[in-house]
């Protein structure tokens, strides 16, 4: 037994350098050459200013933009920082929501937004990810439904015609992969940015 | 349930099985110690290496040097890994300043990453600097990897060799496996998902000011070389704390395909390297046809009780299925095939969270996890795993009919029997057991972030996916406490080392036997008999160690959804 000690040793050390070093710096090296932008997390700038990340989604609260997911991330308590305030899209600290099908603080909350929801829009049925968190809290993306939906809302917000407002939703549909992988969606942060320069 | 969501299952399955004999093929090469496409440019290293170490290559070990080797190996790991948990505050890469992480908490995440677990109790961008995710933990994604693989083959020598008393050589096999099979598919695959989206940098979190004026501190990092080891290797440990859910760490369909082929891949080809190194390869296809089975079975029900959703979603004239807890960009599909891959392989990591399936949809990782992760399984534990259960099936056929049962040209008896008996019963020992306490102790009690049978279910998952060394979790459960870091630490480490250490005495013991050879009272282990007798007893032996507590948890709890009581 004893001889197995120099070879654990040894062989635990260069593994570890191996693994632990050269190869998470190798991939850093190369990726910084070859894909600068995905490697340091396919940032937007807009007059020279980060404004967030193009996978990364953010809160939209006014009437103007169009909102993405609920999110149920958290921040610690500025006042006693081992409690957790509510923090929707903190990008340092992901999570879901966590409640189980038979929660009545998730049965409640449903009902709150889907009241909200019918009563902005009466005319479409309420799509069911616009009223459910996502599972890191920074989903970028909601269904073309989601998009379509908030239309009449955002067209008024801005004095735009609905179908101009329309017309640009599905310019920033995606679909699935070679027609089969993933769900078709819309990338909120980029849609907002469109918004901005179609109202400019 | 649609047509373009069933594709994709079936594309996902043809894949792997195509893959299997090719990444088998070059396994068994690698670990057999002939020559490969790499050796021109690995061989060098690998020679260093065993100088410096003094390891003779041609020197095979017994099985108990092998394990103990196993075990030095773990020791040493264990304290690496702890002692950089606990000093990262003064050491460098540490730009967001994360400060020691306490006691309890590293010796949990010390043991559940050399268990190849990845259990997490904290939150990987609020927690861990930079140096602790590479030289600490991507680290020790490697070796507990390698180490899973190097145990499976050990066992695959006992069946192959005859009149043995060596099963290779520990060091030689873990150095091999490093350096020929994970890393030369680590670094274009890294890359891959960089080219995806996957951040890869040292810089710091960068701070956005939002298109409605607010201040957005976004985390980055050395995503992309982690998470391709975490994949491949089914440790599952997440760079961030949503895992697999958070677009940095999972950006689109397509990286969520490559993370699921990969978490599969080496598990299913180690089946080819077992049907290779008997003589048989239809051995190792009868395994994995046993394995599919039981997986399509799961991804059916799951798929299903996603899509249907719940009947709060349903009162309220929701459709579209339980989008709760889960991305757009994944969907239903997507979202119940990983869940169901991630806990049959022992990944363990998520791209939805389980916390907030359906009772049945929740309930399918539960089992796949409690019938001991041999539905391809974690690389090298889930097919060590499934022998155990081919040792007990034979028995079984054996009894039937009379005889002293065979596999692959070796008489199993009482002591094969007895040992792979003793690691199936530890692992209902241990999550049942420590279940059972944590319902009745206040402090565990309150660490339930759900009311009703789902806060049960919460606590069984936890030490289940411990035991099992998955390390998915229902999340909404605070295990960063020191009871469930302690406890949960206990379930890993007996959950991986009381299931490795019967695993290699069989191994041992198979080595020394002589093959005999089939005659026509042999039990043929190829068909489409053996496959159905080896699915029905994964199913009794588990089904009656876990059924009970399924019944107190998600099935009380898909009950009392029809029947409309909330908690």
């Amino acid at each position: 037994m004893l001889k197995e000690i120099r070879p654990a040793l040894v062989i635990l050390l260069a593994l570890t350098v191996i693994t632990g070093l050269a190869y998470p710096l190798a991939i850093t090296a190369i990726a910084s050459v070859a894909f600068p932008r995905q490697a340091s997390g396919s940032l937007i700038e807009r007059n020279g200013q980060v404004i967030g990340s193009a996978l990364i989604g953010q809160a939209f609260t006014g009437d103007k933009y169009f909102r993405g997911r609920l999110s149920a991330t958290t921040a610690p308590d500025p006042k006693d920082s081992s409690k957790a305030v509510e923090a929707p899209y903190n990008a340092a600290n992901s999570g879901g929501s966590n409640l189980g099908p038979t929660s009545k603080a998730l049965a409640e909350r449903l009902n709150g937004d889907v009241s909200k929801l019918k009563a902005e829009n009466p005319t479409q049925p309420v799509p069911v990810d616009l009223v459910t968190t996502s599972a890191s809290g920074l989903d970028p993306e909601i269904s073309p439904e989601a998009a379509r939906f908030q239309v009449p809302r955002v067209a008024k917000a801005r004095g735009l015609p609905e179908e101009r407002v329309l017309a640009l939703v599905e310019s920033q549909v995606k679909g699935r992969l070679f027609g089969l992988l993933g769900e078709p969606r819309v990338n909120v942060l980029e849609l907002n940015l469109a918004l901005d320069r179609l109202g400019s | 349930m649609t047509a373009i969501g069933w594709l994709q299952i079936v594309l996902f399955c043809a894949i792997i099985v195509a893959i299997t004999p090719v990444l088998g093929a070059y396994m068994t090469r690698v670990f057999n110690g002939e020559r490969t496409w790499l050796t021109p440019v690995l061989r060098p290293v690998e020679a260093l290496l065993y100088r410096t170490a003094g390891i003779d290559e041609a020197r095979q070990q017994h099985w108990l040097t092998y394990t103990v080797a196993m075990l030095l190996f773990h020791v040493g790991g264990f304290v690496v890994l702890y002692a950089l948990l606990r000093l990262q505050a003064v050491l460098p890469f540490n730009p967001a300043g994360q400060s020691a992480v306490a006691p309890d908490l590293a010796f949990n995440t010390a043991a559940s990453f050399i268990t190849n677990t990845n259990w997490q109790n904290y939150g990987g961008e609020s927690t861990m600097s930079y140096l602790v995710q590479m030289l600490g933990l991507t680290h020790q994604n490697f070796l507990s990897a390698a180490t899973g693989i190097v145990l499976a083959v050990a066992l695959i020598r006992g069946f192959a060799r005859a009149s043995a008393n060596t099963i290779g050589n520990f060091w030689v096999d873990v150095t091999r496996c490093t350096l020929y099979v994970l890393l030369p598919i680590c670094i274009p695959y890294a890359l891959l998902l960089v080219w995806l989206g996957m951040p890869q940098t040292l810089g710091a979190y960068v701070d956005a000011t939002t298109l409605e004026g607010a201040k957005q501190t976004i985390a980055v990092g050395p995503v992309a070389s982690q998470v391709a080891i975490k994949m491949l290797g089914t440790n599952g440990g997440g760079f961030f704390n949503a895992n697999a859910a958070h677009p940095f760490e999972n950006p689109t369909a397509f990286s969520n395909f490559l993370q699921i082929i990969s978490i599969f891949a080496i598990g299913a080809a180690l089946t080819n390297v077992f049907g290779r190194m008997v003589g048989n390869q239809r051995q190792g296809w009868a395994l994995l046809a046993a394995m599919g089975v039981l997986f399509l079975a799961g991804v059916a029900v799951t798929y299903w009780a996603e899509a249907s959703g719940t009947s709060t979603l349903h009162a309220l004239g929701l459709t579209g299925g339980n989008m709760e807890g889960k991305e757009v960009r994944f969907g239903i599909v997507a979202s119940a095939l990983f869940a169901v891959i991630t806990t049959a392989a022992s990944c363990g990591a998520v791209n939805a969270m389980h916390d907030s399936f359906t009772a049945l949809g929740g309930m399918i990782p539960m089992i796949n996890m409690q019938l001991g992760e041999i539905i391809v399984g974690g690389v090298g534990a889930g097919l060590y795993g499934m022998l155990l259960f081919v040792v007990v099936t034979v028995f079984v056929a054996g009894l039937m009919v009379g005889r002293t049962p065979e596999y692959v040209g070796k008489k199993i008896e009482a002591k094969e029997v007895k040992m792979a008996m003793l690691a199936i019963l530890i692992l209902p020992l241990m999550y049942l057991g420590w279940s059972a306490v944590a319902v009745v102790y206040p402090p565990a009690v309150a660490s339930m972030a759900n009311a009703g049978p789902h806060g049960f279910s919460e606590v069984l998952y936890a030490y289940t996916s411990q035991t099992a060394n998955n390390g998915s979790a229902f999340a909404g459960l605070t295990g960063n406490t020191p009871y469930y870091n302690f406890t949960g630490a206990m379930a890993m480490l007996v959950g991986r080392f009381w299931m490795i250490v019967p695993a290699m005495a069989i191994a041992g013991a198979l080595a020394q036997k002589k093959t005999v050879a089939a005659s026509g009272g042999t039990f043929p282990t190829t068909g489409g008999l053996f496959v159905g007798l080896l699915v029905g007893v994964i199913l009794i032996v588990g089904g009656l160690t876990f059924l009970p507590a399924l019944a107190l948890g998600p099935i009380a709890e898909h009950l009392a959804m029809q029947a409309g009581t909330l908690f």
